[in-house]
């Protein structure tokens, strides 16, 4: 790193400080919020705040309400990393293959990436509404009831389609930059050496893409557990009977809706804590582990 | 071990560019022989296309007593030592040395003496557990040589293998190419741009220039009587003056370029030929001066502690002028 010499001591201070007020104000302040509130308890009309220890956590523990929206979220998270990885794969290695026409077919790819989570969940909701939706009519005519409304698992579906289909390009970008890092001649030497397309891509390919492919796994399992908020509440807001309600918008619904305040502090911690999880085995692991 | 033979090789790419056209090569069962010309010459395509990397547009490539041209690389039985090494590298050395042997299902007995085989006959041993990337420039050299070995090949292709290492070790590692070649006595077909590294290295050399041959031929027949201007301007550490004949006292023939090498000018008091000295080159072993003779550049090979005088004098060693036809390049017969 290289050092910068400031003749005058408050300057930097001065330089950092913008950052600092924003980092303080948007991200400590709150956080340090979230955790005295996981703390206190409140009655139903706000009038009188009382200190209750881990009692909100204790209660989190007990209910079941909560540990299905545990299990919601492990489902919804895996399968929503696995579909959006695996898709982009498949196209990053169809268009790797391109050599004129590649960046035509990147460029469209990256679209969905631009348009906004609600939105995306707007047209995710217009094109399976069970009313006046198109696939539930597509769906219908070989004989299988689309109801995302009734049904928890076509409302799965729904989300885990809605929300890995912006995630596919971000992967794809990065899917595509690993492969081409890949050098040519790799490829034709193992050509030489009697391995065919499928057992090149398994023995040379998928290997070398390693560090790629793990550091896209935390980054989507990071946005499918915290940045699907817009998705769930423009499809499903959870439903139906809690089958989508995912730990983050169960924090809101709980929060906002439930009013409940001290629970809803102390679930928004626990999802701190995964967060500083993943973000500390992705700085290891990338840094250290880069597969070969 | 086989023969390769070459019938009208050419690529012509589907935009229309011609890479490569009219090549005819036969290389003997065991022979060692040099694709040598300048970047884009098409030594590179040619090679990629016996390897089975590019495709053959025109003509046909046979190894042994096949054609191969609708063969895949792997069903070729050629090996093949990149420039970058091509080393994959996840795999440790071992990993690396027998992973084509792998692919064509070889039993696990035979692979680990192969492997052990070669890893000796490289000093590769002490090495087997480690990542390319812990190896220097000159063990990924030899373990790219050892992964072509192992496999046992009908023969060797070299793609400009030693243009990633530096001076002295190329020499090294040129010696060791050489000497491993002749003691499996595989046939080898070894790319480079280098003229110095196809003097040394092949039984014969294919000058390639634009996309065709120029001349095929032992070094010294190459050297001593090359075939055309090109050639003649490309081989030899220092490259040969080539004049036009009328520069030359006594010898105006019209339409003619004359080729002497700075080795057969030699300086005396009553040469016929005065040069304008404008610098001198030293080379430790010798010195290079380089000057104007008749309104040509020319240079001249002088010993170590020689002072040049102004204007300086020369003479033409007998017998070392090289007549070429001005307007095609060729050489004159008879000269």
């Amino acid at each position: 790193m290289k050092r910068a010499l400031f003749g005058n001591r408050l300057l930097p201070w001065l330089l950092l400080a913008p950052q600092l007020a924003v980092t303080a104000i948007f991200f400590l302040w709150p956080a340090a919020q979230a955790i005295r509130q996981s703390f206190l308890r409140e009655d139903a009309f706000g009038l009188s705040t009382s200190f209750v220890g881990l009692a909100n956590y204790a209660a989190l523990w007990g209910s079941a309400e909560y540990l299905n929206a545990v299990r919601v979220t492990a489902i919804f998270a895996v399968a929503t990393t696995l579909l959006s990885l695996g898709v982009a794969l498949v196209l990053a290695l169809a268009v790797d293959r391109l050599v004129r026409a590649g960046k035509v077919y990147t460029t469209l790819l990256v679209w969905p990436y631009a348009v906004a989570p609600a939105v995306a969940g707007i047209l995710w909701w217009f094109i399976f509404n069970p009313t006046v939706g198109l696939l539930p009519y597509v769906l219908d005519r070989v004989g299988y009831d689309w109801n995302h409304l009734m049904r928890p698992r076509d409302a799965m579906i729904l989300v885990v389609l809605a929300s890995a289909w912006s995630r596919i390009s971000y992967c794809f970008l990065f899917f595509v930059a690993g492969l081409q890092s890949i050098p040519q001649s790799l490829h034709e030497a193992a050509a030489i050496d009697g391995a065919g397309p499928v057992k090149r891509f398994f023995t040379i390919t998928l290997p070398l893409l390693s560090p790629t492919t793990f550091f896209l796994l935390v980054v989507n399992i990071v946005y499918a557990m915290f940045e699907t908020f817009g998705v769930i509440d423009a499809t499903t807001e959870g439903g139906p009977a809690q089958s989508t309600n995912i730990m983050v918008y169960k924090v809101w619904f709980d929060g906002f809706i439930g009013q409940n305040l001290g629970s809803s502090a102390a679930q928004s911690v626990i999802l701190m804590l995964i967060v500083i999880a993943l973000t500390v085995i992705q700085f290891r692991w990338i840094e250290k582990r880069v597969a070969y | 071990m086989a023969r390769i033979t070459l019938n009208g090789v050419g690529k012509v790419y589907p935009g229309g560019t011609r890479a490569v056209g009219g090549v005819d090569l036969d290389v003997a069962d065991g022979e060692f022989v040099v694709l040598v010309g300048p970047s884009g010459c098409g030594k590179s395509t040619l090679l990629r296309m016996i390897a089975g990397l590019e495709t053959i547009t025109e003509g046909t490539v046979s190894i042994g007593d096949r054609v191969v041209n609708d063969i895949e690389p792997a069903g070729r039985d050629i090996a093949m030592v990149f420039q970058n090494y091509a080393l994959y590298p996840h795999m440790s050395v071992r990993q690396n040395l027998a992973y084509g042997l792998k692919n064509r299902r070889t039993p696990a007995a035979e692979i680990a003496r192969r492997v052990d085989e070669a890893a000796r006959m490289l000093e590769l041993a002490p090495y087997l557990d480690r990542k390319p990337r812990q190896l220097s420039g000159g063990q990924r050299q030899r373990v790219a040589m050892g992964r072509a070995i192992v496999r046992e090949p009908a023969a060797f292709l070299f793609d400009e293998p030693l243009s990633n290492l530096d001076a002295k070790l190329r020499g090294v590692m040129r010696w060791e190419i050489k000497t491993l070649q002749r003691r499996l006595a595989t046939t080898a077909i070894y790319v480079t741009h280098d003229q110095v590294e196809a003097m040394t290295l092949g039984d014969r050399l294919v000058v390639l220039n634009g996309g065709r041959v120029e001349q095929i031929g032992t070094p010294l027949e190459v050297y001593r009587r090359p075939a055309s201007v090109f050639v003649a301007g490309f081989i030899g550490s220092t490259p040969m003056n080539l004049v036009r004949s009328d520069v030359l006292p006594g010898l105006a023939r019209p339409g003619t370029t004359v080729g002497i090498r700075p080795e057969d000018l030699v300086p005396s008091p009553d040469g016929a030929l005065s040069m304008q000295v404008s610098g001198i080159e030293e080379l430790g072993v010798s010195r290079l001066v380089h000057g104007v003779i008749g309104g040509e550049r020319v240079s001249v090979v002088v010993p170590p502690d020689f002072q040049p005088s102004e204007p300086l004098r020369l003479s033409v060693r007998p017998g070392a002028m090289h007549l070429f036809d001005a307007a095609t390049g060729l050489r004159r017969e008879g000269s």
